[in-house]
């Protein structure tokens, strides 16, 4: 049975990283409305507190593998906001100097490893990550994040069948947004729930409604716990929704008006907000916690503004260690 | 002098980079003991050394095992991937094209891929149109992958030390036929530099530039050439990519006259980079077209005597050279 309680520092970790990721979403899109930046951008409106959440039980030092929308694992997981507001904006100062963009930050130093942009093979690296954990006994979980469309991949069943085989510390976070692309759910999967897939490995697997900030936070605990014991990996399917289009800024006429309604009362940032009027936070130290983050993304817009481009140069350095003759 | 076999010299490099890092692993099909120590046995007696945490042996799962290598390589390990045969890979492209290959560059330098992928595979062993492709110019044409392929036993010795030290993702091309050749013992801890070709022979009158196995066919015929008073020089590019320009150059400068050869699909293969190449650099000075002699342009087909017909024979590449040789304009 998963823990239904929390202690109340770690639920004002989950608050702060889901408004962080809240924040930054909205910047973005702001930036983008207002033509201050022209860049591909897939919004994680809705996904916020499946992250926070999640990022909440790992340890920084822990690996993260996701996807092209992933900035609210990347934020939730602690890249800071300067380098990962110029790298969207594909300025010198960005993660990756402006040769990554949203789709593919990386920041190890929190542990950011992959972020790639072809859907499910994030999967068989974090395998990688997490046998390299298991044959140092450096203690690191690895995490990797994708969406129900990346289920229907080879590399998915590849690498689910090598994590249980050789039992690596790797949990598959599943974001269940019952859209792949825009194909619904139902349209692309015949089974009603990822996780049954789990039994086809061997492998734990665990559903969970993750706009539940309790029960995200202690079932992936409990995964992350296991792994670190050395007792396998876990397929977690955390249900959420994806707000808007597949980018910002695209068509989703195709979600139907039941749908969307769902969506709306199921807004895990309202939810959170009352979980916490109701563990006894405040209005004022909520808001104080809101402001303080705005007035940190008014701050990485600015960075990434003032960050310079990149230069030609750039395309002969890191394609081999040795830069490539001009 | 002693001599050591190719297979011998590959399992020796891999031993010895083995002992020296625990981060080396060999992930692949069959390769731990328990299955013999892989189809070809080039990681015989490493599991016993290493144990099974480092000799992983894995399901039939190409993509897992490329994906798993560059995760390990992400976490500063150098793995080790057998792809038992090079057909095989095309089910890896994806971790090999779209990750291993750009995660440096994508990163701005934040990570890296420390790998090598070891592939196998060859013309003239009747494995037919899934089992013997040589791909290497599939590859050639992915910015951040760095493409081997040895002659002889010696050279995949040194080679491999190189590829494993290397911390840019290796595709490490091995062909089934030249397992069994011999060359001097180079001893232990050899390496030869990637991105450097050798002069396998001298020659003043034309270059065949090859690689792999067919730099044997290039020898054979030089030396049945020699006799007819042509004078050939034998390069052997042992790294394709990135390719070793000077070494080329120079020596087709000095013959004026060269014929590209290999084992691949003549069709877009790596023949016409190199004799593009060798236009822009040496138009004017070459005393005859570049010429490229290759595969045909079909699947490899089973039956020996259709093989035969479909591999640059040596008979082929003879008046290659000396269509060149006789080129009047």
């Amino acid at each position: 049975m998963t823990d239904t309680t929390i202690d109340r520092d770690k639920l004002r970790d989950i608050y702060t990283r889901t408004m962080r990721v809240a924040r930054a979403d909205e910047k973005f899109r702001s930036l983008l409305m207002t033509g201050k930046l022209a860049v591909i951008y897939y919004t994680v409106r809705g996904q916020e507190l499946v992250s926070a959440a999640a990022m909440a039980a790992l340890e920084p030092s822990d690996y993260l593998v996701t996807t092209y929308r992933g900035q609210h694992d990347q934020i939730a997981k602690g890249v800071p906001l300067n380098p990962l507001f110029a790298e969207i904006a594909g300025k010198v100062g960005g993660t990756c100097r402006g040769k990554g963009g949203s789709m593919h930050i990386t920041h190890p130093e929190t542990g950011v490893m992959v972020t790639t942009g072809v859907v499910g093979s994030g999967l068989p690296i974090a395998n990688g990550l997490a046998l390299a954990s298991q044959n140092r006994g450096d203690g690191k979980v690895t995490m990797v994040c994708f969406g129900d469309g990346a289920t229907n991949i080879g590399a998915f069943h590849e690498a689910m069948n090598m994590a249980q085989l050789w039992k690596l510390p790797v949990i598959f976070l599943c974001q269940n947004n019952r859209y792949g692309e825009h194909t619904a759910f139902a349209d692309h999967t015949k089974v009603d729930s990822i996780v049954t897939r789990a039994k086809a490995y061997g492998m734990n697997g665990v559903k969970v409604d993750g706009n539940d900030a309790i029960a995200m936070y202690n079932t992936t605990k409990a995964a992350v716990d296991r792994a670190r014991a050395g007792e396998g990996p876990t397929l977690i399917e955390a249900m959420c929704y994806r707000m808007m289009g597949h980018f910002f800024g695209a068509d989703f006429s195709y979600m139907p008006p039941e749908h969307l309604a769902e969506m709306a009362a199921e807004d895990p940032l309202p939810r959170l907000r009352q979980l916490m009027l109701d563990h006894q936070f405040t209005e004022a130290e909520l808001d104080a916690i809101v402001a303080d983050l705005d007035a940190q993304m008014d701050a990485a817009a600015e960075f990434a503004a003032n960050s310079p481009l990149p230069g030609p140069e750039e395309i002969r350095k890191d394609v081999f260690e040795e830069e490539i003759a001009a | 002098m002693s001599q050591i076999t190719m297979t011998q010299a590959i399992n020796r490099a891999i031993d010895e980079a083995m002992a020296e890092d625990e981060g080396v692993i060999l992930l692949g099909e069959d390769v731990a003991a328990k299955q013999g120590g892989g189809v070809f046995k080039i990681s015989a007696g490493l599991t016993e050394k290493y144990g099974e945490n480092r000799v992983r042996a894995t399901p039939i799962s190409e993509q897992a095992i490329v994906g798993a290598c560059v995760g390990a390589a992400l976490a500063g390990f150098r793995p080790i991937a057998e792809i038992m045969l090079m057909n095989f890979v095309t089910v890896a492209m994806d971790q090999i094209v779209n990750h291993a290959a750009k995660l440096r560059f994508m990163s701005g330098g934040q990570t890296h891929v420390p790998m090598v992928i070891r592939t196998t595979t060859g013309v003239g062993v009747g494995f037919g149109g899934q089992h013997s492709d040589m791909l290497e110019a599939w590859f050639a044409h992915v910015a951040g992958l760095k493409i081997v392929t040895p002659s002889n036993a010696a050279d995949a010795q040194g080679l491999m030390r190189a590829a494993i030290a290397c911390n840019d993702p290796v595709i490490f091309i091995e062909n089934i036929l030249c397992y069994g050749l011999k060359s001097d013992d180079p001893g232990p801890n050899h390496f030869v530099p990637l991105g450097k070709a050798a002069v396998a022979r001298e020659g003043s009158d034309c270059t065949i530039v090859t690689y792999g196995r067919t730099v044997l066919d290039a020898l054979e015929i030089a030396g049945k050439l020699a006799d007819e008073g042509i004078s050939v020089e034998v390069i052997d590019l042992r790294t394709i990519a990135p390719y070793d320009e000077a070494t080329v150059t120079a020596s087709v400068e000095k013959t004026g006259r060269a014929v590209v050869l290999h084992e691949a699909v003549k069709q877009y293969g790596t023949g016409a980079e190199i004799a593009s190449r060798l236009n822009e650099k040496l138009f004017g000075k070459l005393k005859a077209p570049v010429t490229r002699i290759g595969g045909a342009f079909s699947a490899v087909p089973m039956a020996n005597a259709l093989e035969q017909a479909w591999i640059p024979n040596k008979e082929k590449i003879a008046d290659a050279v000396r269509a060149a040789v006789n080129w009047k304009g």
